[in-house]
This record gives C-alpha cells, structure tokens and sequence, in this order.
C-alpha cells in the first residue's frame, strides 16, 4: 500500500505548485497543501516536484497467494459458438501459465453447452467446468454472477481473464465487486510475474498514455481484454484436459430480469472479422465519395471502416467505427485515407499487420504506426490505384 | 419516482504527450468538463421526469470544483445535486470509486432508477456502473440504447449485443448504463441557469458515510495501482513515398500485388 506525502515547508510557490497535477488533485484546504479526491496515484506530482512530494509505502498484512492456483479463461459465446476473444484469451492464459506452472481453467456457463465445452479440450485448456442449466440460456446478470462466485469459490484462480464483450464488460466488474478484488480493463499486455502478480498494461486517458496495473495485495486479479488484442492458438486435433460438470443451486439462479425477446441486428458482417480494412477519414470531401473507398475494399476482398467524424457526420455506421470508442480490429491488411492518425483512432487499428496510410500532410500522425506512409491525394492516389487494380485483375 | 445519474467532471481535452525520458505530461488540460457520456444519462433521466413525473438527483464524486457539472445538471433539468467529496477518497481505482458513491447514493435517499454513462473519458473502463449496482445489491444492465417503458415497479430496456439486441424487463429499483445512441443531449438551458443559480449543491463527506472504515475508500480501498505510467511506443519500421498521385497509385498497386492481397 502506497501514498504520496506532501512536505509542506518544501514548497517555495504556493500557486505554481498546484499546477504539477495534470488531474487539479492539489488544493489547499485550511492553509495546508492536499491530495483531494481527483488524485489518480499517478505519481507526476513526485517525478516533477520530489522535494515537496514523497511516494511512500507502508505496509499491509499480505495475503497468502500460494491459496490462489491457475488462470481461468470465462468462455463467451454467442448461439452456441465460442466467441473467438475467449480462444485468444487462452493462448494468452497458456502462455502465462508455463510461466509460473499453473493450470489453465476454462469456465463455460448457459444451456446445454456441453459440446461447446468439449471443444475447448482442442485448444489446451487443462480443465472445463460446466454449468449447464436451462436458467442460463439467456445472459442475466445475477445468476451469471452467481454462477461465476460459486467457480471461483471452487476452483481458487490467481487470475481470471474476461473477454471485453458486452456480456464480459458487464459481468467481470460485478463478480469483481463481490470478491472486493481489483479489474483492470481492456488490457492491451498481460504478464505474469514468479509470485503470481499479474502486470497489465492498458490505455488510459483516452489512448494518449498506457499505464501499467498490478493488483499486489488481492487475489484473483481481473482483466478484460478486447476482441483481437491477443493471438488464438491453434485447434489441435487431438484433446487435452478434462471436463467437469459443476453444479449449482437453483435458489442461486433466481433474478429479478426477464428477457422478453432477442432481436437480430441487420447483419453487417463485422469489421473485427474482415482481413482486410479500407478506413476512410475526415478527407473526404462528401458522402459521394465513399464509393471510391468502397470499390477499392471490393477489389481487395475487404471491407469499409471509418473515423469518428464521418459517423458525426451521418455518413457511415457507428459499427464501422475504429478506434478506442469504436472496435478493435487487427487485420492482416489496414489502408487508411485521409486519416490523420488521432491516437483515438491508432489505438483500434495498430496491432494490424500491415498499416498503408495515404495522406496528403507529410507531418500526419498516422505515419508514426504506418509501415507504408504515402504522402499523396486521396482523391489521385486511390483513382489510379483502383485502374491499376483493375488492370491487374482483367 | 427517483432516479440518480453519476456524473463525472473529466479534463477537458484529451490531447496530452507524455515526455519520454521523465514520464511526464508535457501538457495540462487546460480545463475540465462534463464527461461526454455522462450528458446521456442525465437526458434519460430528465426524458423520463417529463413523462413520469420523477424526481432527478445527480451524483458526482471529486474535488470540490467539481460542484460545476452539478450546476450544469441543474441547467439541463436535474433537481438535487449532491457532491461526494473528501480527501480521504484520493486515489481510488474503479472498486473504491463504485464503493463510495454506493455509500453516497444510499445517503441521498431513496432511489428506483440509477443512470449511468456507458464509460468515461478519462478513466474509459465502463466498469463503475456494474460495480456500484452490486455494492447496492441490485440488478443491472449495461449498454441500454432505449428505453420501451417504466412503470413503479419495473424498467424494459434494450441491451445493445454486438449482434443482437436483447429485450429485457428488469424489476426496480436497477442500474442501468446508457448508450449514446439513447436520446441526443440537450443543451444547458439558460432559463434554468437563472432559476437554478441559487439551488445549493449537497456535500456528502467521509464522515456522513454509514461505513466509516478508512480502508474501505481511496487509495487504501483500491486493489489495483498504477505502477508507471508511459507513452505508447511507435511503429519505427515505416518506408516513405513521396511523388506524383498517379506515381504513387500505380506504385501501391505493385506493392499490393507483391504482398499477395490481389
Ligand atoms: C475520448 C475520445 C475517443 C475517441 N475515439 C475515437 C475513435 O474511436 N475513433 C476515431 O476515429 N476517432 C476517435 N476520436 C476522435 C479522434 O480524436 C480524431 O478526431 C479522429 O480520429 C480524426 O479523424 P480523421 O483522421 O478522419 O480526421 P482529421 O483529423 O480531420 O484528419 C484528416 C486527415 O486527412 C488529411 N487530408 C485532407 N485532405 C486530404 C486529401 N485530399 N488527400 C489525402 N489526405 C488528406 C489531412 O492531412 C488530415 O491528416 C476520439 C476522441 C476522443 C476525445
Ligand atoms: N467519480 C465519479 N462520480 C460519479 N460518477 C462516476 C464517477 N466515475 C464514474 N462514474 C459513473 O460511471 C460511469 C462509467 O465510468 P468509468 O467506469 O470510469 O468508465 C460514468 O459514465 C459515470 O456515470
């Protein structure tokens, strides 16, 4: 446990000094120098000022990790279909449990899902616990959570990782809350230390900057972690591990939601799934000119995605959107046009594996992530690219 | 009836760089605003006052100046404002955040309906909502883009799934957090400015708290810490191509084709 103290006498100006903290954490209250409630433990205040500010720790009785064992993977799934966020959270789980030698848990809870589990055995998982009851076919938050206490309660994980879904964001904080335990969100790095301690590194402030999160005195520590943040292993032909049926009271299932209906969306195949993006940005002219964008995804087999403003705008589809308030896509091609690279915006896109951005600004953010930066027009480079194209297919 | 929204006074812009070799931030914020989202979950909450006849308190947690997103509330319809302000809630994670403004929501009163933003600008965890609903025992759902209908006993919300929407009716009192999508903002009235200038703010602190164990707020009730913080790294591997439009559109179009994507 940790605090920052503040040497009152050190202070030479009582107005400057306020203005170390980014947050307006400092203020005055009777004549004295405080943290108030804004502060983030951020440390800025004792890095720039360290005669004044000091970082101290005190010490807590520590809690015994050694009773917590294994990672443990919760399976998200959709119609009977493992959502591939929780088949990348276990290569992310395997990985780290080599490291300090423990199991690898997979928790699978809904109606009749035991196939669905089954199939977890081709991806390494050394033990699936199920909890197959008619009261979970549909997600409602307090049997769910119910079901997820009564998991960790058994099985002791030192770590649990939740996929950024929005069932994952809306069930790993709640359980989270029960066991008074630390979450730390869409993670984009996850480590594991000898002792068990898991460092996560995540975005914060907007994308601007990455903090890096311990949770040194609570067990089990909680992450979620986006869609396309981390790799999926390969299904492997053979079975590995073991299945074990869990049972749980029904007094425990009981809620106060009632699921009157689930409604299809129209179905836009999403942008997290696509091979290869074609983002069109604030450049563009006018709506029209979309369809320059869009011939050039269908000549490379992909699909169109946009920034934030050309959704303010009304030209495109909330669910097009990249970026930190938008999706997380990671595909193997990203051209984008006329984007400028806002960190909002390269905090969606730059884990994809080959990043072309055009744009006519030499200076251009996006050109810090791109592998090819082409400084050019959209409105000559993409025309005569799109002839070329076309060449080249005919 | 009696709804609560939990707002949140943020920086008011994002645009800070960190220096590289201190790990400092060059720039301050030059002022602090309403967290964007937040505006959502107040106009749900005022929406549904003019229908239902509710009454619609706004909740905040922070410094002292943090009193002005209250009097922005104020102007956009909300009725009581209560500040939840100490120094002894510095430095608290989202556990300790969602712990006391449980604690300050249950001192406010009675309350059918709380209202969330989906997440904020500057913490953007999403995660508080969730939290507060289970520190007070109470259902949830998160990602609400609209509201069917409320009545004194229950809420039917749609929950917005990345492919589906789900259709459920939740008995109160409940939490829900709200989508963008839900209704467009209004903005702060100038009228209610005027009216509500001399409305007092309530200030909740420590000690007004039924739960008065220090560990249990702030930096003590906070499992998680932040160890450093850093600038994202940048991609250092990049060619530039400069030229003609035409050049360089025939040039991709080579390259795309080495790369195997045609
Ligand atoms: C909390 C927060 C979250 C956000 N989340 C997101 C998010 O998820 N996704 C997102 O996209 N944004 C997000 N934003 C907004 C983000 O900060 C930027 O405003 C946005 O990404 C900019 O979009 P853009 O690059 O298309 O537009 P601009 O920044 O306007 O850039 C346009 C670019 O096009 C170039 N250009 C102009 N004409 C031409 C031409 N003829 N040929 C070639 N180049 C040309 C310009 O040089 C410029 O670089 C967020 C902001 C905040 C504060
Ligand atoms: N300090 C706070 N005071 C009041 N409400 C908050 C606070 N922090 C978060 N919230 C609420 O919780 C939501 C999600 O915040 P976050 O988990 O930080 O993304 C916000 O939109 C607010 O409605």
């Amino acid at each position: 446990m940790a605090k920052i103290i503040v040497h009152q006498d050190a202070i030479k100006d009582r107005k400057e000094v306020v203005k170390v903290c980014p947050f307006f954490a400092l203020e005055y209250e009777n004549d004295e120098l405080i943290l108030n409630a804004a502060c983030k433990m951020c440390n800025i205040c004792v890095k720039r000022l360290p005669e004044v500010f000091e970082y101290v720790e005190d010490t807590l009785p520590e809690i015994d990790k050694n009773a917590w064992r294994g990672i443990a993977v919760y399976i998200d799934h959709i119609e009977g279909n493992i959502h591939p966020v929780s088949l990348e959270l276990i290569g992310k789980a395997k990985e780290m449990a080599v490291r300090i030698d423990h199991p690898v848990y997979c928790l699978v809870m809904g109606d009749k899902v035991h196939d669905m589990a089954e199939e977890l055995l081709h991806y390494g998982a050394d033990e699936v616990f199920i909890y197959d009851k008619p009261q979970l076919y549909d997600f409602r938050i307090e049997p769910y959570t119910a079901v997820f206490e009564n998991f960790i309660n058994r099985v002791k994980p030192t770590i649990v990782l939740v996929g950024g879904t929005t069932v994952g964001r809306s069930l790993a904080p709640r359980v989270a809350a029960r066991f008074r335990t630390g979450l730390t969100a869409d993670c984009t790095t996850l480590d594991v230390q000898e002792n068990t301690d898991l460092d996560q590194i995540r975005p914060a402030y907007g994308g601007n900057i990455m903090a890096h999160i311990h949770t040194p005195n609570h067990r089990p520590q909680f992450a979620t972690v986006r869609y396309k943040i981390f790799n999926s292993p390969e299904r492997s032909e053979t079975k590995s591990g073991k299945l074990t049926s869990c049972s749980i009271s029904d007094e425990f299932l009981i809620s106060k939601i009632n699921v009157i209906e689930i409604k299809k969306k129209e179905k836009l195949k999403s942008i997290e799934e696509a091979d290869v993006i074609v983002v069109a940005g604030h450049a563009l002219r006018k709506e029209e000119d979309l369809s320059m964008i869009n011939e050039l995804a269908d000549m490379l087999g992909g699909m169109v995605a946009t920034t934030r403003p050309l959704i303010e705008a009304g030209w495109t589809d909330p669910r097009m959107q990249i970026g930190l308030s938008g999706r997380t896509v990671k595909p193997k091609l990203i051209i984008t046009c006329g984007v400028s690279g806002a960190i909002q915006f390269v905090a969606g896109m730059n884990s994809a594996e080959m990043i072309i951005a055009i744009n006519s600004d030499p200076k251009a953010q996006i050109f810090d992530v791109a592998h090819y930066a082409i400084i050019g027009d959209i409105y000559e480079v993409i025309p005569r690219l799109i002839e070329k194209l076309k060449e080249f297919k005919d | 009836m009696n709804i609560t929204v939990c707002i949140k006074q943020v920086p008011g812009t994002a645009e800070v760089e960190i220096d590289e070799k201190t790990g400092v931030l060059k720039r301050n914020p030059i002022d602090a605003k309403m967290n964007p989202y937040d505006l959502y979950a107040i106009e749900t909450a005022v929406r549904l006052k003019e229908e239902k006849n509710a009454v619609v308190k706004v909740i905040t947690m922070g410094p002292p100046y943090a009193k002005a997103v209250i009097k922005e509330a104020y102007m956009m319809g909300a009725d009581e404002g209560c500040l939840l302000t100490d120094r002894k809630f510095a430095g608290a994670d989202v556990l300790a955040t969602a712990y006391a403004l449980s604690q300050g929501i249950t001192r406010m009163g009675d309350f059918d309906l709380i209202i969330c933003g989906k997440m904020t600008t500057d913490g953007d965890t999403a995660q508080v909502g969730p939290e507060i609903a289970e520190y007070l025992q109470i259902p949830h759902v998160s990602n609400v883009r609209r509201i069917h209908e409320i009545n004194e006993k229950s809420i039917i919300v749609e929950m917005d799934m990345a492919e589906s929407v789900e259709i459920q009716e939740v008995q109160l009192p409940c939490l829900i957090t709200v989508e963008k999508d839900i209704y467009q903002p209004r903005l702060p009235s100038f009228k209610l400015k005027l009216k509500t200038a001399n409305r007092p703010v309530q200030i909740i602190t420590f000690k007004d708290l039924d739960d008065k164990n220090v560990m249990h707020y702030g930096l003590y009730g906070s499992p998680t810490q932040v160890l450093r913080i850093f600038p994202p790294e940048p991609n250092t591997t990049s060619e530039h191509w400069e030229g003609d439009g035409e050049e360089l559109g025939e040039k991709l179009a080579e390259k795309l084709k080495e790369l195997k994507f045609v």
